[in-house]
C-alpha cells in the first residue's frame, strides 16, 4: 500500500481539473466555481437578509409574519430538498430550462438569506436599547436611527458571524453535486470515475482540499474576531469613566 | 398536465410503502447517528480535559477536520473511500447488510460528535471555576466531580446549541441519499420518477421534515425551560 505517492500522482495529473474544472474547453468548475458560487451566494443574500431582519423586527404583523414563517421553513427543511424544489419550480416559473449553476445559486441565496437574517436580527437586538432611545431623542426617525446608528454598529459586530456563514456556504455548495453543478466535489467525482481503482485517494484529496480552504478562512475569521473584541473592550473604558447610574447598571 | 392529487400518491400502495420505508430509514439513521455522536462527543470532551498536550491536540485535530470538511464529502470518503480499504470479506458482508446505511450512520455520527463535543466544551467553560474547586475540596474524585457536579451544569449551558445541532443532524440525514441510502429524500426521488407527481411528493416530504424539525425544536425549548434553574436568567 503506497497511499501517499499515488495521491501525489493523482494531484499532479489532475490539479487543473481540481482548480478550475474543464474551464477553457468547458464550464468553469473545481475550487474556482465553488468559491465563486459561495461568494456570489453570500453577497446576494446579505442585502436580502438585512431587509428580512428589519421586517422581522417591524411593529407590523403583516411584515413580521411572512418573514418568520420563511425562516422557520428554511430552518426545518433540509437544504437538499430545497435544491430539489428550486430545480423543479424555477424552470416552471421562468418558462425555460435553467443551468444547474444558476439553480444552485438561487437556492443558496434564499437559504443563506434566512440564516443571515437571524444573525443580523440577533446583532440588532444585542445592542443596548439606549442606542435607539438616544438616536430617537436626537431627532432621528425610526428608519433614520436604524440606518445611521443601529445598523452600522450591529453589522460591524456581526462581521465574524457573517464570515463563518460564508464558510458554511462553501461547505453547502457540495450539495450541488446532486444536481451536477460543476464544482470541486463534481471534479473529484469525474476523477474517481476515470481512475476507478483509487476511490480512497481521490476522496481524501477532496477532503483535504476543502479542509485547506475552510480552515484557512476559519483562522482568518478568528483573527478578525479578536480584533473586533479588542476594539470593543477598548471602547467602554471611556464609558466606564463616567459616573455609573442605576439605569446603566440595569441596562448591562 | 395532471391536476393536483395528493391522494393519488398517498393512496397508491406502492408509493406509500416507499415513503413510509423512507421515513423509517430517516429515523433509524437520525437516532443511530445521534447516539453515536452524543457518546463520542462526551468521550472527546473527556479526552480533551486530560492533562496531556498530545490528547487535547488529537481532539483539536479531530474537531477541526470534521468541522472544516463538508458532511457530504465525509460521507463519500467513508462510503467510496474507506470501504474500499477494508478486507474483501467485510466488504461483501456489508454489501449484503445495507452497508451504505452503516457508513452513513458512522459518517454522520463522527461528524456530529465534533460539534456536540464543542458545544459541551463551551458549556463547561460557562461553569464557574469555583464549582470544580468546591467539588474537589468536598472530596469528590476527578471522575465524580465531572459526572455529578460539572457535566450536568455544562449540559444545561450547552442546551440551546445541542438542540440546534440535533435539528441539523436530522436534516443532514437527507445527505445519505447521495450514497444510496433509501431514506426519505431518496424515496421521494423514486416516487417522483415513477408517478410524475413532483409537486405532491416534494410537498409530502417537505411537510414531514418540517413537522419533525419543528417538533424537535419545540422539545428542545421545553427541555431548556425545564433544566433552567429557578431564578436564573
Amino acid at each position: 500500500m503506497s497511499l501517499l505517492p499515488s495521491m501525489i500522482e493523482i494531484v499532479r495529473d489532475n490539479w487543473l481539473l481540481l482548480l478550475v474544472g474543464q474551464y477553457p474547453n468547458g464550464p468553469l468548475g473545481g475550487i474556482a466555481a465553488t468559491l465563486i458560487l459561495s461568494i456570489l451566494g453570500i453577497a446576494l443574500a446579505f442585502p436580502l437578509s438585512v431587509v428580512m431582519a428589519l421586517a422581522s423586527l417591524s411593529p407590523w404583523l403583516a411584515l413580521r409574519w411572512p418573514v418568520m414563517a420563511l425562516v422557520y421553513i428554511t430552518r426545518g427543511v433540509p437544504l437538499l430538498l430545497i435544491i430539489l424544489w428550486v430545480y423543479f419550480v424555477l424552470p416552471l416559473l421562468i418558462g425555460h430550462s435553467v443551468p444547474a449553476f444558476a439553480t444552485m445559486l438561487v437556492t443558496l441565496v434564499g437559504y443563506e438569506a434566512a440564516f443571515l437574517s437571524e444573525i443580523v436580527r440577533a446583532g440588532i437586538q444585542a445592542l443596548p436599547t439606549g442606542q435607539m432611545d438616544a438616536a430617537r431623542a436626537l431627532g432621528h426617525s425610526r428608519l433614520g436611527a436604524m440606518r445611521y446608528v443601529i445598523l452600522p454598529q450591529a453589522l460591524f459586530n456581526m462581521i465574524p458571524s457573517i464570515l463563518s456563514q460564508f464558510v458554511s456556504t462553501i461547505k453547502e455548495t457540495t450539495l450541488g453535486y446532486i444536481i451536477n453543478v460543476p464544482e470541486l466535489t463534481f471534479a473529484a467525482g469525474q476523477i474517481n470515475n476515470r481512475l476507478l481503482t483509487k476511490p480512497f485517494e481521490v476522496y481524501f484529496i477532496l477532503a483535504i482540499s476543502y479542509f485547506i480552504v475552510c480552515w484557512t478562512l476559519t483562522q482568518a475569521i478568528n483573527m478578525v474576531e479578536r480584533r473586533i473584541a479588542a476594539g470593543r473592550t477598548a471602547g467602554p473604558v471611556a464609558v466606564s469613566a463616567l459616573p455609573t447610574t442605576a439605569a446603566s447598571v440595569s441596562g448591562a | 398536465m395532471k391536476g393536483f392529487g395528493l391522494m393519488a400518491v398517498l393512496l397508491n400502495p406502492e408509493f406509500s410503502r416507499m415513503l413510509v420505508h423512507g421515513v423509517k430509514m430517516t429515523f433509524i439513521m437520525f437516532i443511530g447517528s445521534w447516539l453515536l455522536a452524543m457518546s463520542l462527543g462526551m468521550l472527546l470532551l473527556a479526552i480533551r480535559m486530560l492533562p496531556s498536550r498530545i490528547a487535547s491536540g488529537f481532539v483539536a485535530i479531530y474537531v477541526s477536520y470534521h468541522r472544516n470538511v463538508p458532511t457530504l464529502v465525509q460521507l463519500m470518503l467513508w462510503y467510496f473511500g474507506i470501504s474500499s480499504l477494508l478486507p474483501d470479506s467485510v466488504q461483501i458482508w456489508l454489501g449484503d447488510h445495507n452497508g451504505e446505511a452503516v457508513f452513513a450512520v458512522i459518517a454522520l455520527g463522527l461528524c456530529q460528535a465534533a460539534y456536540f463535543s464543542e458545544d459541551q466544551r463551551s458549556g463547561l467553560r460557562g461553569v464557574p471555576r469555583g464549582q470544580w474547586e468546591a467539588a474537589r475540596a468536598l472530596g469528590h474524585s476527578y471522575f465524580a466531580a465531572m459526572t455529578y457536579i460539572l457535566l450536568p451544569q455544562a449540559v444545561r449551558n450547552a442546551m440551546p446549541a445541542l438542540v440546534n445541532h440535533t435539528v441539523f443532524l436530522f436534516k443532514n440525514s437527507s445527505l445519505a441519499m447521495a450514497i444510496g441510502v433509501a431514506e426519505l429524500t431518496h424515496a421521494v426521488k423514486e416516487v417522483e420518477n415513477q408517478s410524475f407527481r413532483t409537486f405532491e411528493t416534494y410537498l409530502i416530504a417537505t411537510l414531514v421534515y418540517l413537522i419533525c424539525s419543528l417538533l424537535l425544536m419545540w422539545l428542545g425549548h421545553h427541555l431548556e425551560q425545564r433544566s433552567r434553574l429557578a431564578g436564573a436568567v
